[in-house]
C-alpha cells in the first residue's frame, strides 16, 4: 500500500455517523448517547431518523457515561458521542467503574480525537486518551486510521458484546487499508512490508507512515509498515516478529509517548525481544497554538519526522 | 467468572415472605419486615466481626430501606437474577455492601452461607459490590456519585421499550456532595422518568463529620424539589411508612424519598457516632450488638 500527498482525504466522524445509522436500522437496540455534541459528533442523521433514540444530556459527561451504563444493563446498546478529552477526562472513574469494571456493553466513541482542535488549545486536546484507557482492564482500545476501518470499528462493536473505546479521527486521512486487511483484537494490518525498519503507526500517523516509507524506499532503506487498529489488545506477535525480522521499531500515534502505542510497543519488545526503537508522538507537553497539521508537524509526526526517526535508528540502533 | 448460584430454598421461603407481607394488613406486614430487619443486622454485625473490616454504622441506617425494597416493594426473582423485566436496585452507596449481600442472601440470590467470605481473598463478595460475581447488583458501585446516572440509564431504557418494570437507587446523603448526581437529578427531571426512585439514606454523619458541618446539604427536600422530581420524606426506619413512599410516582415525575435515619440504627452504642462510619466492633462490642439486636 502506497499514498500519495494528493489523495483524496476523509473526516472519519462522517464514515462513523454513517455506519451507526446503518447499524440502527439493523438492530433496534442500537442508541446514541452524547454531550450537546449532536453537531460535533455528526448526529443529526441519526437523529432525524431516531429520535427516540438518541439522548443528548447536556453538557453533563459524568451522567453521559452512567446513562449509558443503565442503557446497557437493560440491554441497549449505547453509543457515547462526545469530543474524546471530555468523554474520557470528565468521565474516566464512570469509564473505569460503571462501563469496564461492571462489564456493560457500551461503546465509548472519542471524536475529534488527538489535535483536531489545535488552536482551540491544551484543554481540548485529547493525548492523554490512549494513555488513560490503556491503563483500564477490560476495555478494547480501538484506534482506526482511516473510514474503512471507522466503519469496521463501528460494526465490530455492537457484535463484540464488550465495552469498547473508539477513537474517531477528525484530522482529514486518505483511505489507506487494503481490502482484505483483518480487523480482529489483537491483528495487525501489514501496511507494506519490509526487512530494514518497522514503523507501526496508528490513526492518523498511518498515511504519514507510508509517506515516510516511500521516501526512505527511494533511499534505499525497506521499511515495513505495520498499524495496529486494536491498540489493545494489541497484537505482541507481530510486535515480536518486526523486533526480529527487522532493525529496529520505529512507533507514530497523535498522543501523548507516556502510555500509547509506543509504551505498548516498548513493554512487548523489552520482555519478549529486546532491540531499538523510537517513540514517536507528543512529548511530556502542552502543545504551544497552531492547527492540527502544524502541530503534527511540530511534534515531528510527519513523513519527514517519521523517516528522520528511521534514519536515526539506523546509525545509532 | 460465574455469578453466584442462587439458593432454591432460601428463594421459595423470599416469595412467599413476599407475598405475604405485600398481602397482609399494616401491623403484620411491618412485624414481619421488622423481624427481617433484625435478620439482616445481626448478620452484618457478623460479618464486619468475621472480615475485621466494613462500614458498620451506614449498612444498619441502610437496613430497613434495603429490607422494605426487596420484600415490600419491588419484583424481582432470585432465581432468575438477569430476568429481562425485574425491577432495578442500585446501591450507589456501595461501601455499604454488606447490608446489600445480607439481604440478597436472605432472599434467595445465593446461599446465606457465601456470607461468612465477605472481604476474605478470592470471595464474590467484595467490600464493594461487584455485578460480574454477585446476583442481584445491577452495577458496580464504590466510588461515590455513580449510581443515580446509571439508573437513570435503566430508566430510560424502560421508558424507551415502554415496559413497566422500575428503578430504585439508594444513596447515601453524603454522597450528594458528588456533583454527577445532580447532572443525573436534571436529567431524569428532564425526562420525566416516573419510573424512577432514588432514596437518599438521610443519616446526616459522613465519614469525617456531620454532613451539614461539612458542605451542607440542607434544604435537601427543597433542592430535589426545585430540580423537578417528587419529594417524600419519611421516617427511614418506618417500614411502612417506606413502603409508601416506594409506591410508584404520582405526578409523572422521578420521586426522591429522603429516608430520614439514625447511622447505627439498631446497636444503641453505635447509632448517631460518626466513629462507627468504618470501626469495627471488638468481640465484647459484637457480643453487646448481637444482644441488643436479638428480635
Amino acid at each position: 500500500m502506497t499514498v500519495t500527498e494528493e489523495q483524496a482525504v476523509f473526516d472519519c466522524r462522517q464514515a462513523f455517523a454513517g455506519e451507526l445509522i446503518a447499524l440502527a436500522r439493523q438492530d433496534e437496540r442500537v442508541v446514541a448517547v452524547c454531550n450537546d455534541s449532536v453537531g460535533s459528533s455528526n448526529l443529526a442523521g441519526f437523529r432525524a431518523e431516531f429520535p427516540h433514540r438518541m439522548f443528548n444530556v447536556g453538557i453533563a459527561e459524568q451522567d453521559m457515561v452512567g446513562i449509558a451504563a443503565g442503557l446497557a444493563n437493560a440491554g441497549k446498546i449505547p453509543y457515547v458521542c462526545a469530543a474524546a478529552p471530555f468523554l474520557t477526562g470528565r468521565a474516566l472513574e464512570q469509564i473505569k467503574a460503571d462501563v469496564a469494571y461492571s462489564e456493560a456493553h457500551v461503546v465509548l466513541c472519542g471524536q475529534s480525537p488527538g489535535m483536531a482542535y489545535g488552536e482551540l488549545g491544551p484543554t481540548h486536546h485529547s493525548i492523554e486518551d490512549l494513555s488513560w484507557v490503556r491503563a483500564i482492564a477490560g476495555l478494547d482500545v480501538i484506534v482506526p486510521c482511516d473510514p474503512v476501518q471507522t466503519r469496521a470499528a463501528v460494526r465490530w462493536a455492537a457484535a463484540s458484546g464488550r465495552p469498547s473505546y473508539l477513537r474517531i479521527p477528525r484530522f482529514k486521512v486518505p483511505e489507506v487499508t487494503p481490502a482484505d486487511a483483518p480487523f480482529a483484537p489483537g491483528r495487525a494490518v501489514v501496511m507494506r512490508g519490509g526487512d530494514d525498519v518497522t514503523v507501526i503507526a496508528i490513526g492518523s500517523l498511518t498515511s504519514r507512515a507510508l509517506l515516510a516509507a516511500d521516501r526512505l524506499q527511494a533511499e534505499g532503506v525497506s521499511v515495513r509498515v505495520l498499524n495496529m487498529p486494536f491498540l489493545d489488545p494489541l497484537d505482541e506477535d507481530a510486535v515480536v516478529a518486526a523486533a526480529r525480522q527487522t532493525r529496529g521499531i520505529v512507533t507514530a500515534e497523535e498522543a501523548t509517548t507516556s502510555g500509547g502505542l509506543g509504551a505498548a510497543v516498548a513493554a512487548a519488545v523489552v520482555s519478549l525481544h529486546p532491540g531499538p526503537m523510537r517513540i514517536l508522538g507528543v512529548p511530556r507537553v502542552f502543545a504551544p497554538t497552531g492547527d492540527n497539521g502544524f502541530l503534527l508537524d511540530y511534534f515531528g509526526l510527519s513523513a519527514d519526522g517519521i523517516a528522520a526517526a528511521v534514519r536515526d535508528l539506523l546509525r545509532r540502533g | 467468572m460465574a455469578l453466584l448460584p442462587a439458593d432454591p430454598a432460601a428463594a421459595a421461603a423470599y416469595r412467599e415472605t413476599a407475598r405475604r407481607i405485600r398481602e397482609s394488613a399494616a401491623p403484620q406486614a411491618a412485624a414481619e419486615l421488622g423481624r427481617i430487619a433484625t435478620d439482616v443486622r445481626r448478620s452484618i454485625v457478623t460479618m464486619i466481626d468475621r472480615a475485621g473490616l466494613g462500614h458498620i454504622g451506614g449498612d444498619l441506617s441502610v437496613t430497613d430501606i434495603l429490607v422494605t425494597c426487596f420484600y415490600g416493594v419491588m419484583s424481582v426473582d432470585p432465581e432468575r437474577p438477569r430476568w429481562e423485566h425485574r425491577d432495578r436496585f442500585v446501591l450507589s452507596k456501595g461501601h455499604c455492601a454488606a447490608a446489600l449481600y445480607s439481604t440478597l442472601a436472605h432472599c434467595g440470590f445465593f446461599a446465606p452461607a457465601e456470607l461468612e467470605t465477605f472481604m476474605a481473598p478470592l470471595s464474590a463478595l467484595n467490600g464493594h459490590p461487584n455485578r460480574v460475581r454477585v446476583p442481584g447488583i445491577e452495577t458496580n458501585t464504590g466510588a461515590l456519585g455513580h449510581g443515580l446516572p446509571v439508573a437513570t440509564g435503566c430508566a430510560l431504557a424502560a421508558r424507551l421499550d415502554g415496559v413497566p418494570w422500575r428503578t430504585f437507587v439508594v444513596l447515601g446523603d453524603g454522597e450528594l456532595q458528588e456533583g454527577s448526581n445532580w447532572e443525573a437529578a436534571m436529567a431524569a427531571a428532564h425526562h420525566e422518568l416516573a419510573g424512577l426512585t432514588a432514596v437518599v439514606d438521610r443519616n446526616r454523619l459522613q465519614q469525617g463529620a456531620r454532613t451539614e458541618e461539612t458542605n451542607r446539604l440542607d434544604s435537601l427536600a427543597g433542592k430535589w424539589h426545585s430540580f423537578g422530581w417528587e419529594v417524600r420524606e419519611v421516617d427511614g426506619h418506618d417500614h411502612l411508612a417506606l413502603r409508601q413512599a416506594l409506591a410508584g410516582s404520582a405526578t409523572g415525575r422521578p420521586v426522591a424519598v429522603i429516608a430520614n435515619t439514625i447511622k447505627g440504627k439498631g446497636v444503641s452504642f453505635m447509632e448517631d457516632r460518626v466513629e462507627w462510619h468504618h470501626k469495627v466492633p471488638d468481640p465484647a462490642q459484637v457480643r453487646a450488638a448481637l444482644a441488643e439486636l436479638a428480635g
